[in-house]
């Protein structure tokens, strides 16, 4: 049967005098293939005497060879020592104790090395080592393998030597003293007496010089007063332990305020012992980790701070200084005021106002109270500099009268907000030397960048706190040509002898009753300590002075430190980078935080996109002055001060940096006059910022048995089901409670170790320590900022941040028993997922939760991840064929997944990429391949190496010798971990503890992470 | 894999059977002529100085071998020949007590001192007059002509027997093949001897009748191709599967090192401790290469070996040589007895490769399971070349694992978990497997 249907090949048919129809009918194409084009030469192509023919068998070729080839292992090359030092063995690990200062983070810390390198940095416990390392202390141990260091001497930018660079620097020094230049030594905060003597003997031998320290993130102003008032330039290590009531106005002292390291003290006093707990109230303006772990929080501007501190000095003292405090604020400071009087010496005030004025009613305050965290404490000497001086020197150097200027850990080209000006100085002077790790801004600008050795390799003494002495000793021998600063001042002066030897000498009218062995092997030395002593000045006038500030107009912009970068000094550490920021949880940038009011006032926004990845508008800061910091990425702040922005400084470097490394803005520009506070004006710009950011949610929509909290009251009072419930499931129609319920039997799990982890919120801080202590340990890569924008970050352990939606989580699991009906359902959620404007906060580190009944191994089809009788959950990596079942079926999402090859793979150019940066590796632990599945593995390599140690020297382990790197790393006690059938180890009292709870207890896992409940004292 | 080379390959032992019965007959006449000469030469000195050689040989070894040495300088002079220079009673008081007579200003004393890089000699009070010269007349023997033809590469001794039974195995193989010619000729010959005797009788020999040939018998039975296929197919699934499991199974690598170093000289005929130059298992996870200054412990005095040490496979310059390269290696001059400090690492070529996502660890298995060395590592002190022995794959270390029991006496660690397991299994003793040992993340993190 024909068929008469015409059947249609395009649209164009339809015009029958289309000349598409025509050329259609005799090509498959309308327009002509450009085949000349695409074989390129085709003159080339054609004189060629390969034929196709030929091609392919040379192809063929090269693949059997290539074939072939791969059956041959490679040959694996041993090479020993030749004289193999005695206190080496190939293997086994050493550690040394040292201390470090850089002139922002300061750590007593024990540095474990293998093959005679270092390869993890760990807290000093020895009595007297007081500070513990912070997160970037923890990931500078990779900042000493950084390719991009100084790795020569240069003059004038070309490689040059050392004897070159001291006899321009001699020549210098004594052209300046025939032509009378003055001779400017800049440097960072010191506290090394030994390295102080030196350039003391520097300035008297050279009396047209002189010493000025510059902190780049100034304490001036707490340090003038102090001086002030006690004649010592010195910042107060306050005890927070000694305190029942803290008051913190503005005073972030859980991150970098006075330089940090108050933790210990404080999670001392916040777990509660015989229903007691000390209570802090926080009045800040950005949301800190101290705000997040307060009581009580205020969210309040800078200049209201500084009339609810001249409040509190009003009630505290009885003096009655006129305030202008809004009354929405009134009561409450009044109420804080009234308990820190009431509270007397267990009482505390500290401030972070960077005003005289403002430190000097902290000293009188606590004076006033005789608080015991003050009175007993001793002399912090880790912040010396004067913001005045450095002032005068860029002014010296402006009008040519500085002819010499040798710096040394100091960067004032990036962090100097006038830094304009410093350049135009640093051209007047005729000779400026930079002892730098970095060929840094300054460095590349200045007539000699002179490199020096990381800490690691260096020899050093400090005394960061008065009457303490702790020494800095190398642990590897320097990876480049470089020179301490202190060995080229005493070549200056024509000392003999070595800044090791220097140091001894000094050591030997501190130490005594020591020895310099014992000193060194201990890393630490105290004799008296001298604590704050008495002392007055005219506070009443201070406190006029303060009430009577001006409040600026427009918004108040706070710089602040973030806890990873910090200063900016390591900008080039990938750990760091990739470190998400406690509380916005964002990696890979700073931003601008502004509060939803503000947001909304000035048409700012943050949403997550479709791929999951946290967008945010952009915005354009511009100061008082004019100057401008454009195109800002604004990041919308749960607690947030209305009427304040808060901007991390430390970002936006661009010297000596890998080009994945170079995000960020410099908020050093907007630094004026030391101050951190700024007045400016927010608009609104173009475009749409991409964020790194971890975690999407905020808040936890009213699951109070993710994080469950209770107050001191309850917790005091009530038994422990009703404020550390039982989650409760049904099982033949009856509640029962969901941990007696199980689908398998369980085994026995009392012989031999069982490990349990305690993580107690109460404690837990959210610094930040155990995350990158935990990437040293265990060989987690850097993935990058687009990677971690598709969440793909490779953090085995994770702090999870959780806003409340109403003022307290309490709140919000009441809004959600309150739910009725589906409609009330849903629109109820959709505003619980938002977080309130002066949220509570609270951190959850979770890592693997090692459960005994863990749902990963059950789905697993290679069986590559299995259960062990010691109670952690295995990994076999080699076992792994990536199916990612094990990820999904987690509930903690904890796995995490290698998609690409991140070591030795240019797409990834962080560490691992280069021969250097793979030196931090740990030997003992696997570095994993693409397609692998990866976790935490409970440190199974610390808990193996501790077991053997123990058959070796035939012996029982006791508590205390099971350790993990995060709760090695753990400076506040939050974290325990240890052998649960130890009956007699504190973990097992812990796991017994009432306030003890499983992560999503009710699924069944039975983890062997436990969590205790956090109390607040509200 | 670096393929290398098989030192025993047949056809290298052929060659130096061959050689070595060549030089067989004359090198023994040789020794012999040394062996009448050497008491001649030494009578003469020995006589001189009343000493008895033999005894001071022995007083030699005991007292002065651990500096000295007759023909070469070590920490102390070359002694050969000592009495030609020096007096006798001067000696006695040098051997005595030589710092006193250093302090005393000696003039010779002195100088012998600072010759020898200003060490003091220990002093032998205990030897008499009468040892010192049985050492002195020990010292004055000639020295002995070495025997063997440097150039062949080994020693008559040793050489002999190889020789003898290539001979005696070739004779006899000969013999036989003879034997059977002569069988084969035999039967040739009675079957014709037996055909020609049926001729004569008449009798004719049937011939068979034409059956169908095996193989087409087979090839038309589809039952039987069947089975051989199947057959055919499972032994050579078997044998591939075989080979890829050996993919990455290095056993019995044996690579060319550096320097040629033998275990058989120094765990086999000197019994050195295993753990004396790897000591760092007793404590490490690695087994541990020695550092070069551990050889130096004892090649500081042992520049050169015995004769009875060469095989015929090395003769004493080779292993002499490798002794040459260590000390290049560590920058020790001979002449000086001093370190130059130029040295060069030597880049041993790994033989035990595990690969990296395993975790072993020496100390486990040797200070706390107390298990020999030579029960992964085979017969080391045999070993000329050191090879893989095990082959360190995953079913090999597990069998063990299931098998080893644990030794736990005397170590407190096992104390209590031995209670509980072996309730808990109902044994007495308990292996690594019931410890725990299977376990995936024992091994592999």
């Amino acid at each position: 049967m024909s068929s008469n249907k015409k059947y249609w090949k395009s649209v164009e048919e339809l015009d029958q005098n289309s000349s598409i129809v025509e050329a259609l009918r005799n090509n498959e194409f309308v327009e002509e293939i450009p085949n000349d084009e695409f074989l390129g030469n085709s003159d080339a192509l054609s004189s060629s005497s390969t034929s196709r023919r030929d091609f392919l068998k040379y192809v063929g070729f090269s693949t059997a060879a290539a074939t072939l080839a791969a059956c041959e292992g490679p040959v694996n090359k041993s090479i020993p020592y030749v004289l193999q030092p005695e206190q080496i063995i190939p293997g086994v690990a050493d550690y040394y104790a040292t201390s470090v200062f850089d002139g922002f983070d300061f750590a007593n810390l024990l540095v474990k090395t293998r093959e005679g390198r270092p390869i993890k940095i760990d807290n000093n416990t020895i009595a007297g080592a007081k500070f513990t390392a912070n997160a970037r202390i923890h990931a500078s141990i990779l900042s000493l393998y950084d390719s991009m260091r100084l790795k020569e001497p240069k003059i004038e930018g070309k490689d040059s030597t050392w004897s070159a660079v001291d006899a321009k620097i001699k020549s210098s020094i004594a052209d300046a003293k025939a032509k009378g230049g003055q001779v400017v030594l800049l440097t960072n905060t010191l506290a090394s007496p030994s390295t102080e003597r030196l350039i003391s003997e520097f300035v008297s031998k050279n009396p047209n010089s002189k010493h000025i320290v510059y902190d780049a993130v100034s304490e001036s102003e707490a340090l003038d007063a102090f001086e002030l008032v006690y004649g010592e330039r010195a910042l107060v290590d306050y005890d927070f332990s000694k305190a029942s009531l803290i008051v913190s106005v503005g005073a972030d002292f859980l991150g970098d305020w006075q330089g940090g390291s108050f933790d210990t003290g404080y999670a001392k006093g916040r777990i509660p012992k015989a229903g007691k707990m000390s209570r802090h109230f926080q009045l800040e303006s950005n949301m800190t980790l101290s705000g997040a772990a307060a009581d009580k929080r205020l969210p309040m501007s800078v200049s209201a701070q500084k009339q609810a501190l001249v409040h509190i000095y009003n009630i505290v003292t009885g003096s009655s200084v006129s305030v202008k405090l809004e009354d929405k604020f009134k009561s409450e400071v009044t109420k804080a005021a009234q308990q820190l009087k009431a509270a007397g010496s267990k009482g505390v005030l500290v401030s972070g106002i960077q005003d005289k004025n403002a430190q000097l009613l902290v000293l009188a305050i606590n004076q006033a109270l005789a608080s015991e965290s003050f009175v007993t404490a001793g002399l912090r000497q880790i912040r010396k500099g004067s913001a005045s001086n450095v002032s005068q020197l860029v002014a010296d150097m402006k009008a040519g009268k500085v002819h010499t200027l040798i710096m040394s850990g100091v960067n004032p080209l990036y962090t100097l907000a006038d830094s304009v000006s410093f350049q135009e100085g640093l051209k007047k002077v005729k000779t400026s030397v930079a002892f730098s790790l970095k060929e840094d801004e300054t460095a590349l600008l200045s007539t000699v960048a002179a490199a020096v050795p990381h800490y690691l390799e260096s020899w050093n003494d400090l005394s960061l706190v008065k009457g303490t002495y702790s020494l800095t000793q190398p642990t590897i021998r320097p990876l480049f040509n470089t020179k301490q600063f202190q060995d080229v001042l005493l070549s200056l002066n024509g000392t003999a002898g070595s800044f090791y030897d220097y140091i001894k000498n000094t050591s030997s009218s501190i130490i005594s009753g020591s020895s310099w062995n014992k000193v060194l092997h201990d890393g630490v030395f105290v004799s008296t300590v001298p604590t704050v002593g008495s002392g007055s000045a005219d506070y009443s006038a201070a406190a006029n002075a303060l009430a009577a500030t001006k409040v600026s107009q427009g918004l108040e912009l706070v710089l602040y430190t973030k806890t990873g970068l910090g200063d900016g000094q390591q900008a080039n550490n990938p750990w760091l980078q990739e470190f998400p920021d406690p509380i916005t949880r964002v990696s890979w940038d700073n931003y601008v935080t502004v509060s939803n009011a503000d947001a909304i006032k000035y048409e700012l926004s943050n949403e997550i996109v479709a791929n999951g990845g946290l967008n945010g508008s952009y915005a354009t800061i511009t100061t008082a002055d004019g100057l401008k910091l454009e195109n800002v990425p604004v990041i919308v702040q749960p607690g947030q001060a209305v009427g304040t922005v808060g901007l991390a400084l430390g970002y936006g470097r661009k010297a000596a940096l890998k080009e994945e490394m170079m995000v960020g803005l410099n908020a050093y520009s907007l630094y004026k006059g030391f101050n951190n506070v700024q007045s400016i004006t927010l608009a609104k710009a173009d475009g749409e910022h991409e964020f790194a950011c971890v975690q999407g949610q905020k808040t936890l929509m009213g699951r109070g048995d993710i994080i469950k909290e209770t107050s001191l009251e309850i917790f005091n009072t009530k038994d422990a089901h009703i404020w550390n419930e039982q989650p409760m499931v049904s099982l033949d129609h009856k509640e029962v409670e969901a941990t007696k319920v199980d689908l398998w039997d369980s085994f026995d799990r009392s012989t031999g170790h069982h490990f349990n982890l305690s993580i107690d919120l109460n404690a837990c801080t959210g610094c930040g320590a155990c995350v990158i202590a935990c990437h040293a340990e265990n060989n987690v890569p850097v993935v990058g900022k687009s990677e971690v924008r598709r969440s793909r970050d490779m953090h085995w352990l994770r702090i999870d941040r959780y806003y409340s939606s109403e003022s307290t989580f309490e709140g919000d699991n009441e809004r959600k028993e309150n739910i009725a009906g589906l409609t009330s359902s849903l629109s109820t959620f959709n505003e619980m997922e938002k977080a309130g404007d002066n949220p509570q906060v609270s951190f959850q580190p979770v890592m693997c939760q090692h459960c005994n009944h863990a749902p990963c191994e059950t789905v697993c089809p290679v069986a590559a991840t299995s259960h062990s009788r010691q109670g952690q959950n295995h990994m076999a990596y080699n076992r792994c064929v990536g199916t990612r079942y094990c990820a999904n079926n987690c509930p903690y999402k904890v796995r995490r997944f290698n998609w690409f090859l991140y070591n030795k793979n240019s797409e990834f150019d962080y560490h691992m990429n280069d021969d250097l940066g793979r030196m931090v590796l740990n030997p003992d632990v696997n570095v994993r391949s693409r397609g692998v599945m990866e976790k935490c593995s409970m440190c199974i390599q610390m808990t193996q190496a501790t077991i053997l140690k123990a058959k070796r020297e035939g012996r029982t382990i006791v508590d205390g010798e099971f350790q993990t790197a995060c709760s090695n790393a753990c400076s506040t006690g939050a974290m325990i971990f240890g052998d649960v059938n130890d009956k007699d180890a504190e973990v097992a009292k812990l796991a017994a503890d009432d306030r003890m709870y499983h992560l999503l207890e009710h699924v069944g896992t039975k983890p062997n992470v436990i969590y205790h409940v956090k109390v607040r004292n509200t | 894999m670096k393929k290398v080379g098989n030192h025993n390959s047949i056809t290298r032992k052929l060659f130096l059977g061959v050689a070595l019965s060549l030089i067989f007959s004359f090198t023994s006449f040789a020794q012999e002529a040394a062996a009448v000469a050497a008491p001649d030469a030494a009578a003469a000195p020995a006589a001189a100085s009343g000493g008895d050689a033999a005894k001071g040989k022995e007083l030699f070894n005991a007292n002065c071998a651990a500096c000295h040495k007759l023909d070469a300088k070590a920490t102390g002079p070359a002694l050969r020949g000592i009495a030609s220079k020096y007096e006798m009673a001067w000696l006695y008081k040098w051997v005595k007590n030589s710092s006193d007579l250093i302090k005393s200003g000696d003039a010779q004393a002195v100088k012998v001192f600072e010759e020898n890089n200003k060490s003091v000699m220990s002093s032998f009070p205990q030897l008499s007059n009468a040892d010192i010269d049985n050492i002195i007349a020990y010292t004055s023997e000639p020295k002995a002509e070495v025997a063997a033809p440097a150039a062949g590469g080994a020693t008559a001794v040793p050489g002999g027997p190889v020789a003898d039974s290539g001979i005696s195995n070739n004779l006899i193989l000969a013999a036989l093949a003879l034997v059977l010619v002569v069988l084969v000729v035999m039967l040739v010959l009675v079957n014709k001897v037996l055909s020609k005797v049926a001729k004569a009788n008449g009798i004719v020999v049937e011939p068979k009748a034409k059956t169908t040939p095996i193989w087409q018998a087979f090839a038309k039975n589809q039952f039987l191709i069947l089975v051989t296929v199947i057959f055919l197919l499972l032994t050579s699934a078997y044998y591939v599967y075989g080979f890829f499991m050996q993919v990455g199974v290095d056993q019995g690598y044996e690579p060319i090192q550096p320097i040629h170093y033998s275990h058989r000289i120094h765990a086999g005929d000197n019994e050195i401790n295993c753990k004396y130059c790897h000591s760092a298992a007793r404590v490490s996870k690695n087994g541990g290469i020695p550092s070069l200054n551990i050889c130096m412990n004892c090649h500081k005095n042992i520049a050169e070996v015995a004769e009875t040490t060469a095989t015929p496979e090395y003769s004493k310059a080779f292993y002499d040589e490798q002794i040459q390269k260590l000390y290049t290696a560590v920058g020790w001059d001979q002449a000086t007895q001093t370190y130059t400090g130029k040295t060069q690492p030597v880049k041993w070529v790994r033989i035990h490769n595990l690969p990296d996502f395993v975790y072993f660890n020496h100390s486990q298995h040797v200070t706390v399971g107390g298990i020999e060395c030579q029960t992964c590592h085979g017969p080391v002190e045999e070993y000329e070349i050191q090879k893989q022995f095990a082959p360190l794959t995953m079913g090999w270390c597990i069998d063990c694992h299931r098998k080893t029991e644990v030794k736990m006496e005397g170590n407190e660690y096992y104390t209590k978990i031995h209670e509980e397991l072996s309730k808990k299994y109902g044994v007495d003793k308990l292996t690594a497997a019931q410890m725990g040992g299977l376990e995936c993340g024992k091994c592999h993190y």
